[in-house]
């Protein structure tokens, strides 16, 4: 299809799309109305179950089955990625060169990366009372690992990183989700049903079963994206074409 | 005017359609991807919100004390980040290998197929 003419083709798609929707924007409920009639059911029932932070009790108690999809989206697509950005038979590994880094970068980063640690731990582990919870926590924690790249080099990233137990890790964080919610049946309840008691409000240990499913999305989403980063990392630094030789002997 | 952000959530969509559209580099078309995505957020969050309204948590406010933006739209925005981020990077090593097997970015060039 020639450029003009698929522009046309966009701008009678672009034009009838956006007719559709201001005709149905000028049919919502005004922006910033009172009549939120999910949104105080939802309310209703995370400070009925003893969770402070609403956000975690939608996604980790009365939603917890979407989100058991949604983890399994992530979960699919750090496989996917594992599978396509992995050495092929005609590249090569080279080993990662020691780089110079400027000394206040490395000075600074180093200072970053415990308390990064600490503050995605934290986040983790509060998910059930403050913002935060396991998705936010876990690419923290991930993102702290990665300072040390910055700090010295890949070398030194790589040896705190063995790849193959991250990827365990994260196949355990999905396990886990599923585990937690399979325990719910042995106490008769319905699959992801919330059957620890709830705790004193506004606790660390409040919440029933949210701060474990936070836990364990916390691993996975660690893992997943420490896993993420470190295929693309391989392709950039590490793994190289081995085709151009093979065609200058051909 | 009460439905500009809705407005602007549509105006996001389409944007990022016009430049998937348009695009002559495959990462730039991951990119116009992803705004058509966080046109969805815009779209939530516009949804949810309540004037005068502060976040769902109430570890340091009274229940009741004051009006509280919807949560259910909030959880949905939050995983869709998420996921976004991994689907985002998903696609990025379909164009690393695209790269490599074809030696360019440019949709309009991958035309014919190769074993």
């Amino acid at each position: 299809m020639s450029m003009r003419l698929r522009l046309w083709v966009l701008a009678a798609g672009v034009l009838g799309t956006a007719t559709l929707f201001v005709l149905a924007c000028a049919e919502l409920p005004g922006f910033g109305g009172t009549w939120h009639p999910y949104g105080d059911r939802a309310v209703h029932a995370a400070l009925a179950r003893h969770t402070a932070n609403t956000i975690a009790s939608v996604n980790f108690d009365q939603r917890a089955l979407d989100t058991l999809g949604e983890e399994s989206i992530l979960f699919g697509s750090v496989l996917g990625t594992l599978v396509l950005l992995r050495q092929t038979r005609d590249e090569r590994r080279l080993p990662p060169e020691p780089a110079r880094v400027a000394p206040p970068v490395r000075r600074y980063a180093l200072i970053a990366l415990p308390v990064t640690l600490l503050i995605g731990l934290y986040v983790v582990a509060h998910g059930q009372l403050s913002p935060g919870g396991g998705f936010q926590g876990g690419v923290v924690v991930a993102t702290s690992l990665h300072l040390l790249y910055i700090a010295i080099d890949y070398r030194a990233l790589e040896r705190i990183r063995p790849v193959g137990l991250y990827e365990v890790a994260d196949a355990a964080g999905e396990a886990g989700y599923l585990l937690i919610g399979a325990a719910a049946l042995l106490t008769g309840a319905a699959f992801l049903t919330n059957f620890l008691p709830y705790g004193t409000f506004n606790t660390l240990s409040s919440g029933g079963t949210v701060p474990l499913l936070n836990a364990a999305i916390g691993v996975e989403v660690a893992a997943g994206i420490v896993v993420l980063l470190a295929r693309f990392l391989d392709q950039a630094v590490e793994i190289v074409s081995g085709r151009d030789e093979a065609e200058d002997e051909t | 005017m009460s439905v500009l952000p809705y407005l602007c959530a549509g105006w996001l969509f389409l944007i990022g359609c016009y430049g998937l559209a348009t695009s002559r580099n495959l990462i730039h078309a991951v990119g116009c991807l992803a705004v058509c995505q966080s046109a969805t957020y815009v779209l939530l969050l516009a949804v949810g919100y309540r004037h005068g309204g502060t976040a769902p948590v109430f570890s340091d406010i009274a229940p009741g004390s004051r009006p509280v933006v919807d949560p259910v739209v909030q959880a949905l925005t939050l995983t869709d980040i998420v996921i976004g981020a991994t689907v985002t990077a998903l696609l990025l090593s379909l164009v690393i290998q695209i790269a490599k097997r074809h030696r360019t970015v440019d949709p309009d060039e991958l035309s014919e197929l190769r074993g």
